[in-house]
C-alpha cells in the first residue's frame, strides 16, 4: 500500500531493512538462546546513523521524528524485536531530555546518544508501581549540591548496558504523583548500581534489569525541568513513544507473515502446498488485513505526534494497542499454520510467538490504554454538551 | 594520506547469461554492484582516512551509469569520485583499462597508496592491480590481508600467500590488491547517503587525460575476445540392466574399455 513517505523516509526504511537482514538475521537466533545484547549490532546502527534519527539537527541528529524512528524500529522488529527495542529504548530514554531538558544538558548529552556512542534508558516501572505510575517510592531528598536518590527501579529496558538514565523520583513525597521529578543519571555515579538481569519469555536479546540507588548523589544539573513535572513528563513521554511499540508489534507481524507465506507456499500436504489450501487462505487474508491495517494506524499515529497538534493520546494508545493485538494474533495464527515446524526453534515463528507478548503489556497495558481511550471519550463527548 | 581507490561496476550475480549472437552478457534485468571485493578496498581506504586524515577518491572506468555507484561510495565513505567515461574507452582489456585507470590517478596527484579489490567478479583476472603499478611506476603488493602501519613514504603490510602471511615493506606512494579477510565493509550511513545526494561526480573523457588515443580501448587492447560461450557439455548416460552380478561385470569391462581402471 502507498503511504507516501518521502525519499529521506523512503531511505531510513530501506537501510534499517538492509542491515536486518544482512547483519541481525544471520545471529539472531544465538542473541535469543544465549539473551545477549547485541553490542555490535548497536554499532552497527550507530555507525548507519540510525541514533540520530529521532534527534533535533541542532544537537547532531537528522530530525526525523517519530515517524524515522517508527520506520527504523519496524524493520529491525521484522527480523528480531530484541534487538529492535534495544534500539528504540535509547529514544525512550532521552525524549524527556529533548522535551525538557535546558539547552546547556542537551550540549552535554544529545550529540553522544545521536552518535550512537552512549545508549539511554527511562527507568519508571518499581515493583509497586507499573500501570500505577502515582505509586513510585525512589525519592530524590534535595540536598546541599544537589539530590540524593534512593529506591529501587524495575524490569528497566536498556539497563545496565545504557550509560544515560532518565529516572523519575519522589522530590515530594507528600505530593504523590505531583511530587515526582525526572534526573539524569550516569551510569557510572556512586550509589547507583544494578541488580538482577531479567530472564524473559521473549525479546530475549533485550537487557532487563532493576536499578538500585543507595545514597546516590546527582547534582542540580541533573534535574530535568522543575522539581514536581516528573508524572506529566512521563504522560507525555509515553503519548510519543507508544507509537513505536505499534512499530515494533507491526515489524513483527510482517516478519511473521512473510515466514508464514513462505512455509505455507513449500509445505505439502496431501499433494499440494498447503497455502491451496481456503482455510489456509482465509487465514493468511486475515494476517495481511490486519498488518495492513496496523501499519496505516501506527503511520498516522507517528505523523501526529510529529503535527502541530498538542495532545495525542488517543492516538498513540490507538496505534500501540491495535498493532500490538495484531502482532499476538498474527504471530499466533503463524505459528499454527506452520504446524509442528513453527512449534519448533529451528524455525523463527516461535521466537515471533514469544516476542509478541510483551508488547500488549509494556508502555501501557492494553486494558490501561483502552480506558485511557475511552476516558478521552467521555470527556470530549462532556465537553460538548 | 591521499587514498585512491579503484572501482568497478559489475552485475550482481554470478549467473550471467550470454547473448549467443553478439557474444556479450546480457546486462539487462541484472542490478549492477560495486565488485565485492573492491569494497574491501574501499573500506580499507576510508579506515587508513579515519586512522591517518587525508582523504579518499573513488576511481572508476566505465559506461556514464557507474555513476551510481560512485555516489554509493560516497555514502560509503569516499570524500569524493572521479568517473572515466568515453565511448573511445569500449572495449577495453585488462591492459588499456590499466593504463586509462593509470592516467586518471597520475592526473588526481599526489597519491600516496592506490588500493584495489584482488580481481573482479565478472573479468576475474586479477591483473588490472599490478598493471596499473606498473604503468605508474609504482611499487606493488598483491593479496594484502592486513595494513600494519604507514607513515610518510613507508607501508608495511601483511599479505596472504598460500602457506601463511608475508609481512611486506614498501616505500609510497605504491599500489596494492586487497582480499576479502583484510576487513568487514561497513553499510552505508544516512549522513553518506545524504551527502552522496548532493555530490556532482565529475566525468573525464579520454581527452582530458595524457594518455595516447592507441592505448585505450579497444585500440589499446593487447588481447581481443573472440567468442565467448559455454562449454559443451556432451553427457551420456546409458543404464546397466541385469541382476546385480551381471550389472557389476558390464561395469567393470565398460571401465576397462574406457582405459579408467
Amino acid at each position: 500500500m502507498e503511504h507516501f513517505l518521502n525519499d529521506d523516509q523512503k531511505t531510513i526504511k530501506g537501510l534499517a531493512r538492509r542491515i536486518a537482514e544482512e547483519r541481525i538475521l544471520p545471529v539472531r537466533a544465538e542473541l535469543d538462546e544465549k539473551e545477549e545484547f547485541p553490542w555490535a549490532i548497536m554499532k552497527d546502527l550507530a555507525e548507519a546513523d540510525m541514533f540520530r534519527i529521532f534527534i533535533p539537527e541542532e544537537y547532531e541528529g537528522l530530525g526525523g521524528g517519530c515517524l524515522g524512528l517508527c520506520l527504523v524500529v519496524e524493520e529491525l522488529s521484522r527480523i528480531c524485536s530484541g534487538v529492535a527495542v534495544s534500539y528504540a529504548a535509547s529514544a525512550l530514554g532521552c525524549f524527556i531530555l529533548m522535551d525538557y531538558g535546558s539547552d546547556a544538558q542537551k550540549q552535554q548529552y544529545l550529540p553522544d546518544i545521536a552518535a550512537g556512542k552512549r545508549l539511554t534508558a527511562f527507568a519508571l516501572t518499581e515493583p509497586t508501581a507499573g500501570s500505577d505510575a502515582s505509586a513510585i517510592r525512589t525519592t530524590a531528598e534535595k540536598v546541599d549540591g544537589g539530590y540524593v536518590l534512593n529506591g529501587t527501579k524495575q524490569f528497566i529496558t536498556n539497563g545496565g548496558e545504557a550509560e544515560i538514565y532518565t529516572v523519575i523520583a519522589l522530590t515530594d513525597k507528600s505530593r504523590g504523583a505531583r511530587g515526582a521529578s525526572a534526573f539524569l543519571v550516569e551510569k557510572d555515579t556512586p550509589g547507583f548500581s544494578f541488580g538482577k538481569k531479567e530472564k524473559k519469555m521473549g525479546i530475549r536479546a533485550s537487557s532487563t534489569s532493576e536499578l538500585v540507588f543507595r545514597n546516590c548523589l546527582v547534582s542540580e544539573e541533573n534535574l530535568i525541568g522543575k522539581e514536581g513535572m516528573g508524572f506529566i513528563m512521563t504522560m507525555k513521554l509515553l503519548d510519543r513513544s507508544r507509537p513505536g511499540i505499534g512499530a515494533q508489534a507491526l515489524g513483527l507481524a510482517q516478519g511473521a507473515l512473510e515466514a508464514t507465506v513462505d512455509y505455507a507456499r513449500q509445505r505439502v500436504q496431501f499433494g499440494h502446498p498447503i497455502i491451496a489450501q481456503p482455510v489456509v487462505q482465509d487465514m493468511l487474508a486475515d494476517m495481511a488485513i490486519h498488518v495492513e491495517a496496523a501499519r496505516a494506524l501506527v503511520y498516522a499515529a507517528a505523523r501526529t505526534v510529529d503535527s502541530e497538534v498538542k495532545s495525542f493520546t488517543e492516538e498513540s494508545a490507538m496505534a500501540k494497542v491495535f498493532a500490538s493485538d495484531v502482532a499476538m494474533k498474527v504471530a499466533t495464527d503463524a505459528v499454527q499454520i506452520c504446524g509442528g515446524a513453527g512449534y519448533m526453534k529451528d524455525y523463527p515463528i516461535e521466537k515471533m510467538m514469544r516476542d509478541a507478548k510483551i508488547t500488549q503489556i509494556y508502555e501501557g497495558s492494553n486494558q490501561v490504554l483502552r480506558n485511557a481511550i475511552a476516558i478521552e471519550l467521555r470527556k470530549r463527548k462532556a465537553r460538548t454538551e | 594520506m591521499n587514498v585512491v581507490v579503484c572501482l568497478k561496476q559489475v552485475p550482481g550475480t554470478t549467473e550471467v547469461k550470454i547473448d549467443p549472437q553478439t557474444n556479450t552478457l546480457i546486462r539487462q534485468g541484472i542490478e549492477n554492484i560495486i565488485n565485492p571485493l573492491d569494497s574491501y578496498a574501499l573500506e580499507e581506504g576510508v579506515r587508513i582516512r579515519e586512522r591517518y586524515g587525508g582523504k579518499v577518491t573513488a576511481i572508476s572506468m566505465g559506461p556514464p551509469q557507474a555513476e551510481e555507484m560512485l555516489k554509493e561510495a560516497i555514502s560509503l565513505g569516499a570524500d569524493g569520485a572521479v568517473l572515466l567515461s568515453d565511448r573511445d574507452f569500449a572495449g577495453a582489456d585488462t591492459w588499456a583499462t590499466a593504463g586509462t585507470l593509470a592516467a586518471g590517478v597520475r592526473k588526481l596527484q599526489q597519491t600516496d597508496i592506490v588500493i584495489c579489490g584482488r580481481q573482479t567478479l565478472d573479468g576475474d583476472t586479477g591483473q588490472v592491480g599490478p598493471e596499473v603499478a606498473e604503468m605508474l611506476g609504482i611499487p606493488f603488493v598483491a593479496y594484502v590481508s592486513r595494513i600494519e602501519e604507514m607513515a610518510e613514504g613507508y607501508i608495511r603490510v601483511q599479505r596472504m600467500v598460500e602457506d601463511g602471511h608475508e609481512i611486506i615493506e614498501s616505500p609510497l606512494p605504491a599500489v596494492i590488491t586487497v582480499v576479502k579477510e583484510i576487513n568487514t565493509p561497513r553499510l552505508p550511513s544516512l549522513r553518506g547517503i545524504a551527502m552522496s545526494k548532493r555530490t556532482v561526480i565529475p566525468t573525464w573523457t579520454a581527452g582530458e587525460l595524457d594518455i595516447e588515443q592507441d592505448k585505450i580501448g579497444l585500440a589499446g587492447s593487447a588481447t581481443r575476445v573472440v567468442k565467448i560461450f559455454f562449454p559443451q557439455r556432451d553427457c551420456q548416460a546409458e543404464i546397466l540392466q541385469g541382476d546385480p552380478e551381471s550389472q557389476a561385470e558390464r561395469l567393470v569391462s565398460k571401465l576397462k574399455e574406457a582405459g579408467l581402471v
